[in-house]
């Protein structure tokens, strides 16, 4: 199981790699977002919770943008046949694409954080850093399962890129709610406020539930 | 049952005190929420049955709870829309826990027939709809909890009153409602499954009538699973 997961987690690297095609386009996506809610909202420098909602629904959309990608090569080239055919544990296919989402997210909020600091944050970004990483790693790990499911769900569909929002969105709405919930005591003026702590217990019990429902249903995705 | 219902509703139960005549609309609106919700869960367990099982009769049940309970879920937006303008003063109060709630789980099951009409291959068309009951039948209570948890309660607590303080007259009449609306589901659900199987059968007796090629023809658009 372990060497299935690292060698299909090779693959996903070196194909992003070699193509660039998913997190280039998250990260122009998100600066471009903020650039919008610039202009949509007329102001300079937000704080509190309307900084807090412009950050998550940008990382929001931007993950869309990468679950509409997740499954595509597999699709597309035949990468499921092959996977099939392998004498390896199906769940492994669940694991390494959800670790890859995961990672994806990281290597864009890498750059998608510091450019929000720079150009709408108020408050500086370091007031509460290492708070913020925990919030994020914690939302990032409940996209990647959620996401991973629907991609999966989504990709044998003719309108796929039509289905996965129209799915993730219900579907990451506890998250999405106990993420800015957490976030917003975080980027207030004037020093961060304490980190809720019943918000971010929400989030982790959320985002374990969807791991064991998604390795529970995983399986019958990939039958064929 | 229902009509009896309604007579009670309109006849039996005294008005509310503070809400007057607008608080019956109570006994439409909390049991169709009620067996709208449990119609998805159980769409969730009988799509785990054919997932386990195989047998498009489970497909078909999963289908048919899921088609209701959406319907159900529409009439629950609206009333549960009136009733907020009636009481609250506003068509829609975000800061209200289970009506935004309700929300997200219906715009989750719209999805459903999107999902089913853009698979081709039945067999794949099933299965994946099966999972998706699932995925969204267990999303059901975790969304409630989640954002019950957010907003301060605004919104009556109908279970804990049936319970504690709800006079006998109210309650007897709301039991009946509940019962009511259950069994106009299971009614419902049993009809859409007769005709459907009537329309299959149909549609395959005419094809042995006709020859085998025109199929097409004769099937129409539908997303809806085939015994």
């Amino acid at each position: 199981m372990r060497a299935t997961v690292a060698a299909l987690l090779a693959k996903e690297f070196t194909l992003e790699w070699r193509t660039r095609e998913s997190v280039p386009a998250m990260v122009l996506f998100s600066i471009a977002t903020y650039v919008v809610f610039h202009f949509g909202l007329d102001r300079d420098r937000v704080t509190g919770d309307i900084a807090s909602g412009i950050l998550w629904v940008t990382l929001l959309f931007a993950a869309i943008l990468g679950l509409n990608r997740l499954f595509v090569s597999e699709h597309e080239q035949g990468g499921f046949d092959g996977f099939l055919l392998a004498p390896v544990d199906r769940t492994a296919m669940l694991v390494a694409k959800a670790i890859t989402l995961f990672s994806f997210l990281c290597i864009v909020e890498l750059v998608a954080l510091p450019a929000f600091g720079l150009l709408l944050l108020g408050p500086p970004l370091t007031q509460a850093l290492p708070q913020l990483v925990l919030v994020l790693v914690l939302v990032n790990a409940g996209i990647a399962v959620v996401g991973t499911l629907v991609a999966g769900l989504a990709i044998q569909t003719r309108a796929r890129d039509l289905i996965v929002p129209l799915l993730a969105l219900p579907l990451l709405v506890p998250v999405m709610l106990g993420a800015a919930r957490s976030a917003t005591p975080l980027l207030r003026d004037g020093g961060a406020g304490a980190l809720p702590g019943n918000w971010i217990a929400i989030l982790a019990i959320y985002d374990l539930l969807f791991a064991l429902i998604a390795y529970a249903v995983f399986d019958f995705l990939l039958e064929d | 049952m229902l009509t009896g219902a309604f007579a009670l509703v309109f006849f039996y139960a005294p008005d509310d005190a503070d809400q007057g005549f607008i608080q019956k609309i109570f006994y439409i609106h909390v049991p169709m929420a009620i067996v709208a919700l449990c119609g998805f869960m159980a769409g969730g367990v009988c799509a785990a049955m054919h997932l386990r099982t195989r047998e498009a009769k489970w497909d078909m049940r999963s289908y048919v709870a899921i088609h209701i309970s959406v319907i159900l879920a529409v009439g629950v937006l609206v009333t549960g829309s009136i009733w907020a303008r009636a009481s609250w003063g506003h068509w829609w109060v975000w800061g209200e826990p289970m009506l935004v709630s309700f929300l997200i789980v219906f715009l989750l099951y719209a999805t459903y027939w999107p999902l089913r009409f853009s698979i081709e291959d039945k067999e794949k068309q099933s299965r994946y709809a099966s999972v998706f009951a699932i995925v969204a039948g267990t999303f059901v209570p975790l969304n409630f909890t989640a954002i019950r948890m957010a907003q301060q309660y605004v919104h009556p607590q109908t279970l804990a009153t049936t319970t504690g303080g709800m006079p006998p007259k109210f309650a007897l009449t709301f039991v009946v409602a509940l019962t009511g609306m259950t069994l106009l589901f299971l009614t419902l659900c049993k009809y859409e499954m007769a005709s459907k199987h009537a329309t299959f059968r149909l549609r395959a007796l005419r094809r042995r009538l006709e020859g085998d090629d025109d199929e097409l023809m004769l099937g129409g658009r539908s997303a809806a699973p085939q015994l």
